[in-house]
């Protein structure tokens, strides 16, 4: 009743009212586009580029999502949302998933009723330094003046870091990576401080990226991750799945360019059950049984979404690191698919 | 005796002035340096001036068109000029300007938006031209809003038929009650009808009407609304939206029924004691806790919604003066025919005081106008915040000036011709009631 | 004709409640307040189901738990470990502070150029008309991001002023140093300080006051004190014998011994702002991004209100300014005591809504990284802690306690020049 009443009231300005009571996974495939929440603009993460398509690594956890529930990686609604804004709007439902670069935190999942689904980067704050300074450690940087970005935990770990080192400070907030850039590169900080990935991305575009240091210490943990709303589990079974595809598609050899072959069947069981020729992976999520072939087409694996977006040979240089497959040393380990 | 004095009994040929006084010499004497104080004041000027564009004109013109990055903007400079500072790289705009005036609209259907521009000049012309369009025009002005909403969400043209049908309902049932049950009954009765219309009758008829007769163009949804035609268009539904929100607020702030009057009161105060970027935070993150559970409509709705408040107040305050500017005599002239208060406001006051208070409303536009940009902070993509999520893109990373001069310059071209038009309109239609 | 008969006796019916003038006012007001309390219980109604759900419930106890992030410019004590509340208390003083600046600065500028478009120097006029209608139709949050980016990159970086080939150097005999992170002063020091009073202990709301500042305004008013009394003397003297007394010497020496004998005591010297290690060390400073909203606020609003002034001087007759020379005044005093308390009459309450508007512009800070409440309570408090609903309603009261009050000021003395006109 009240929705009609509301779809009668406002069809003046020709809205959609959606209603958020059913399940998300029904109210995505009854929609027919997944709504998916993302920065306003990072470098590498999510971006549109100059058609008006988003691009960049988060913006790829949402399409492997919109590919393996819609099965068309171009049925998603990027929704664009501040440090301000990202978890209300995921609250209220007006995006179904939100990827954007968001730290994985107790009080985010428990206080604020968040789940959070998997981790597709693992990142940590740093320090970048012009070479010139001669500093070498964060700890040698008492009296700096720190640029940081607002609205994030960075702050926190920020006041945190100095005050269990006794040593002083000055912090410059600002709201975007670019202006931050701006104030560093004009020497108006010392110092700048961010997820090193950020760090990274940053310092590649610089005129000169070499007269500037990343210094050692990695002051916090950063797991960053997709959420969706607490309570829903259905959805965010579905999505902690389309990230876990990734990643298990890279660790068994899965690419863009091999997976129409190994999709017609090989002898690995878990190939062939993640590509839903074998058992019923697909039925279980309330999928089809392709769901995870079609997520893994959309731009490949793990590695080949991370090559292509922030990877070693774009301008962002990202080496693998911690993001590397379990199996050469980093952190990424997805559970079987069984 | 008398022959002493001397009287010229021809006249003398006319002398050249000065050389001094005239032409270019003289102009300059008289306007420039016209004294010691002066002198050094245009002195210091023209070097500010010189000093201003030696900065600027440089940078505007020794620049780059072509480049697909900023990378090879420097590469560029760096071969041509040897520095890297200074030189404008505007491959930026030349790449992205269709995004910055449109945002993701759809580009095949761009002509939507411009032919719904072009449409609200032709319903305001009776009021812009009004010399030479005849007033005719206006029951085109009374259709525009609908058209507009169709053109730019498009959709089937049923949904903005129906939400049109309840004026129609509204107003039927004032024509016909108003003899049967007296004016305020059948007021109360056409208001009450639109609503049921609105919220019962008008989603089945415009999906049965859709069955039958499907006229429907592409729809868009509002969230592929951005860039300079974002500010446009919520600047001109808040402003259209909040007019008649604003006459009702200004009556209810002037008249003498006590509680209407607090309440109207404590509306226009509230709104106007906060500034806006506190309302934009209610939009993006409360609005959808005070409507009904489930109840989920996008944010540039939510923002429209928001500053059309916001501009309903001030709208009321702009109408206000203008009830206030208009002479006691007209009020006592309409009670004297015997017209009773709807009657006079209807067509004695409101007309003249809404002219009056033409160029308040337009510096009222002007003013939302150039506040559209405030949504950049809450995660919409207007040109500010376009400017930022182009500077996220790799290949631009790094690039200030050329984004801002350019978005400065496109409010200023809009905000100085609408101050320059509402100039003339504010001498065009002095009547002679001040 | 007619006579004259007794009305019928009126019986109430219930449509008189619609046609009777007399009832009809109050029927429409209970309609209204029946409307309006209907909207009301229905938003409120649908917070707390929403809120319910979303297992949320409004409280304000998150306001006394730690905020744990710093802030850069503040004139009261802040750590990290104090409360939101405090953080919050932080940010409504740099609210004020760049509100008051940027109202005193405005006002300045905006009747330097009003009175300059006025000019009869065709290029000054020019260039001003220029200015006023750049600043005017351009969006103030462009205007403030463009200030900042103009201090940072035209400013030198502190690290300019380092070694031997120093490309910037201090002004003023090495006292003032402006750089792209802020303006940094000398500050008065007292090497015999009498110490600082805290008031209202470890309370979020504790403040300092300094005895130093104290036992100065104290002596200046003592001294201005003695000199009103020396010059009620010197009339008394004048009125009495018509000869009044030499007094300045007198004035003088009651103004400024007891202010020298008093620093002397205290030991008052001034810390020179230093460049040690990364930044300026010593002195008191401004940071760029106070500068720089500042700047942009000021500008944006002294364009509105050169206009105002403008319109204010045309509109007193050129007959005011004859007939005052008639009766002898010079230019000067014309302009003090016939032109400007008219004008002022229809400057003052344009001038009173783009104070407010000034003021409510300054929540734009955040664009530029200045922690104001914007920032504080409604920025990161809001976001560490996710308390939107409470955050945003506190903001908006605040802004809105501000606003009244300015306007509630400006009104009284609009009220108090009015009379002048009588």
């Amino acid at each position: 009743m009240k929705k009609s009443v509301f779809m009668g009231a406002l069809t003046l300005a020709g809205l959609a009212a959606g209603a958020a009571a059913a399940g998300t996974l029904d109210d995505v495939k009854a929609r027919g586009k997944l709504n998916c929440g993302v920065t306003t603009g990072l470098v590498g993460f999510a971006a549109p580029n100059a058609n008006g398509e988003w691009e960049g690594f988060d913006v790829a956890v949402c399409r492997a999502v919109a590919a393996a529930v819609l099965g068309d990686s171009t049925a998603v609604e990027f929704v664009p949302t501040t440090g301000k804004t990202r978890f209300t709007a995921l609250a209220s439902g007006e995006i179904d998933m939100l990827a954007r670069n968001t730290t994985w935190t107790f009080s985010r999942d428990v206080d604020l009723k968040f789940e959070f689904t998997g981790v597709n980067y693992y990142d940590g704050q740093g320090f970048m330094v012009p070479k010139e300074l001669g500093v070498s450690s964060a700890k040698e940087l008492d009296g700096a003046t720190v640029c940081i970005q607002t609205g994030t935990t960075t702050e926190l770990n920020l006041a945190d870091f100095f005050r269990a080192n006794n040593i002083s400070y000055e912090p410059v907030p600002i709201e975007t990576n670019a202006e931050a850039q701006q104030q560093y590169l004009a020497g108006a900080c010392d110092v700048y401080t961010t997820d090193a990935s950020g760090l990274a991305a940053t310092r590649a575009t610089f005129d000169d990226p070499a007269a500037h240091v990343l210094l050692p210490e990695i002051i916090s943990k950063e797991p960053l991750g997709p959420l969706v709303r607490h309570g829903d589990h259905e959805w965010g079974d579905v999505v902690r799945w389309s990230l876990n595809a990734l990643i298990a598609a890279e660790e068994l050899g899965i690419t863009s360019a091999n997976i129409g072959e190994m999709a017609a069947g090989t002898n690995n069981p878990e190939i062939n059950r993640l590509l839903g020729t074998e058992g019923t992976l697909g039925e279980m999520l309330g999928l089809d049984a392709g769901w995870a072939k079609n997520a893994i087409m959309v731009g490949g694996n793990y590695g080949e979404v991370f090559a292509k977006n922030i990877g070693e040979d774009t301008p962002i240089g990202l080496a693998r690191g911690l993001n590397a497959q379990w199996t050469n040393g980093g952190l990424l380990y997805a559970p079987p698919f069984r | 005796m008398s022959d002493i004095s001397f009287v010229r009994k021809e006249m003398l040929p006319e002398k050249a002035p000065p050389a001094s006084e005239v032409g270019a010499i003289g102009w300059a004497r008289h306007n420039l340096f016209s004294g010691w104080v002066n002198s050094i004041l245009t002195l210091v000027s023209l070097y500010a001036i010189y000093y201003v564009l030696a900065g600027v004109l440089p940078w505007i013109l020794q620049s780059s068109w072509s480049a697909q990055s900023l990378k090879e903007c420097r590469e560029v400079f760096e071969a041509a000029y040897g520095t890297t500072h200074g030189h404008a790289c505007w491959g930026v705009i030349n790449e992205r300007w269709l995004q910055l005036l449109f945002g993701f609209y759809p580009p095949e259907l761009y002509w939507r938006p411009i032919l719904a521009l072009l449409l609200l000049l032709v319903a305001l012309s009776p009021v812009l031209f009004a010399d030479h369009v005849s007033y005719k025009v206006l029951r085109f002005t009374a259709i525009y809003p609908f058209l507009m909403v169709w053109l730019m969400w498009g959709g089937p043209i049923w949904g903005p038929i129906s939400a049109a049908m309840g004026f129609v309902v509204g107003f039927a049932i004032l024509k016909f009650g108003t003899g049967r049950m007296g004016e305020l009954a059948a007021m109360i009765a056409a208001v009450a009808g639109a609503v049921v219309w609105w919220l019962l009758l008008s989603g089945t008829f415009s999906s049965v009407m859709s069955s039958i007769l499907p006229i429907a163009i592409q729809s868009v949804e509002s969230r592929q609304f951005g860039g300079f035609m974002l500010a446009l268009l919520l600047g001109v539904v808040a402003i259209g939206v909040s007019l008649p929100i604003g006459i009702v607020l200004a009556l209810g702030r002037q008249s003498d029924l006590l509680i209407v009057k607090s309440l109207c009161i404590g509306f226009i105060e509230f709104i106007r004691g906060v500034p806006l970027i506190t309302l934009l935070f209610v939009a993006s993150l409360l609005l959808n806790i005070f409507l009904p559970p489930g109840t989920n409509f996008d944010i540039i709705l939510r923002v429209m919604i928001m500053m059309t408040l916001f501009s309903a107040a001030y709208m009321a305050e702009v109408i206000r003066g203008g009830l206030a500017a208009l002479p006691r005599g007209q009020y006592e002239g309409a009670d004297s025919l015997g017209l009773d208060y709807w009657q006079a406001q209807r067509l004695i006051i409101m007309p003249q005081a809404l002219k009056i208070s033409i160029p308040g409303i337009v510096s009222t536009f002007i003013g939302i106008f150039k506040d559209t940009t405030l949504v950049s902070i809450i995660g919409l993509l207007d040109v500010i915040g376009l400017a930022s999520a182009i500077r996220a893109d790799t290949a631009w990373n790094g690039i200030y000036w050329e984004l801002f001069a350019f978005i400065a310059f496109l409010f200023f071209v809009v905000c100085f011709s609408m101050s320059r038009y509402s100039m003339y309109l504010e001498r065009k239609l002095q009547t002679g009631h001040r | 004709m007619t006579t004259l008969t007794d009305p019928p006796k009126e019986t109430f019916r219930l449509s008189m409640l619609l046609y009777d003038t007399r009832y009809r006012s109050a029927t429409i007001q209970v309609i209204a307040m029946f409307a309006f309390m209907l909207l009301a219980a229905w938003l409120i109604n649908n917070t707390i189901i929403n809120l319910n759900n979303l297992g949320k419930e409004v409280t304000f106890g998150f306001l006394g738990e730690t905020a744990g992030y710093d802030i850069n410019q503040r004139l009261l004590d802040y750590n990290s470990q104090d409360s939101h509340i405090r953080a919050a208390l932080m940010g409504l003083l740099n609210t004020l502070v760049v509100a008051v600046l940027g109202c005193i600065t405005a006002t300045i500028i905006g009747v330097f150029v009003g009175v300059m478009r006025l000019s009869s120097n065709w290029l000054i006029a020019r260039i001003m008309t220029v200015y006023v209608e750049t600043f005017r139709n351009v969006p103030v949050l462009l205007w403030i991001v463009l200030a900042m980016a103009i201090l940072i990159e035209s400013l030198p970086a502190p690290r300019a002023f380092r070694g031997e080939d120093a490309t910037a150097s201090m002004n003023l005999f090495d006292s003032v140093a402006i750089t792209n992170r802020g303006v940094y002063i000398p500050e008065p020091l007292f090497s015999r300080s009498l110490g600082d009073i805290h008031l209202l202990g470890e309370h979020a709301l504790r403040f300092d006051v300094s005895m130093d500042l104290m036992a100065i305004l104290i002596v200046l008013a003592l001294s201005i004190f003695g000199m009103r009394k020396v010059s009620a003397k010197a009339n008394a003297t004048q009125a009495a014998t018509g000869d009044r007394p030499k007094t300045w010497h007198i004035q003088l020496g009651l103004l400024f011994v007891p202010m020298i004998v008093l620093l002397v005591a205290l030991g008052f010297h001034l810390g020179y702002p230093e460049l040690k290690g990364f930044n300026f060390k010593g002195g008191t400073y401004m940071r760029n991004s106070l500068i720089a909203l500042w700047l942009a606020l000021s500008l944006y609003t002294a364009a509105f209100i050169a206009e105002i002034v403008r319109a204010g001087i045309l509109a007193i007759s050129q007959g005011q300014t004859e007939a005052a020379s008639a009766l002898g005044l010079r230019p000067g005093r014309t302009m003090r005591l016939v032109i400007l308390p008219q004008a002022l009459r229809v400057i003052i309450p344009p001038m009173i809504s783009n104070y407010l508007n000034l003021t409510k512009n300054s929540s734009l800070a955040i664009a530029v990284g200045y922690m104001d409440i914007t920032g504080t309570l409604g920025g990161i408090t809001m976001n560490q802690t996710g308390r939107e609903l409470e955050c945003v309603l506190m903001l908006m009261l605040v802004y809105l306690a501000i606003s009244l009050s300015i306007s509630g000021v400006m009104n009284w003395y609009n009220n108090s020049v009015k009379l002048v006109e009588r």
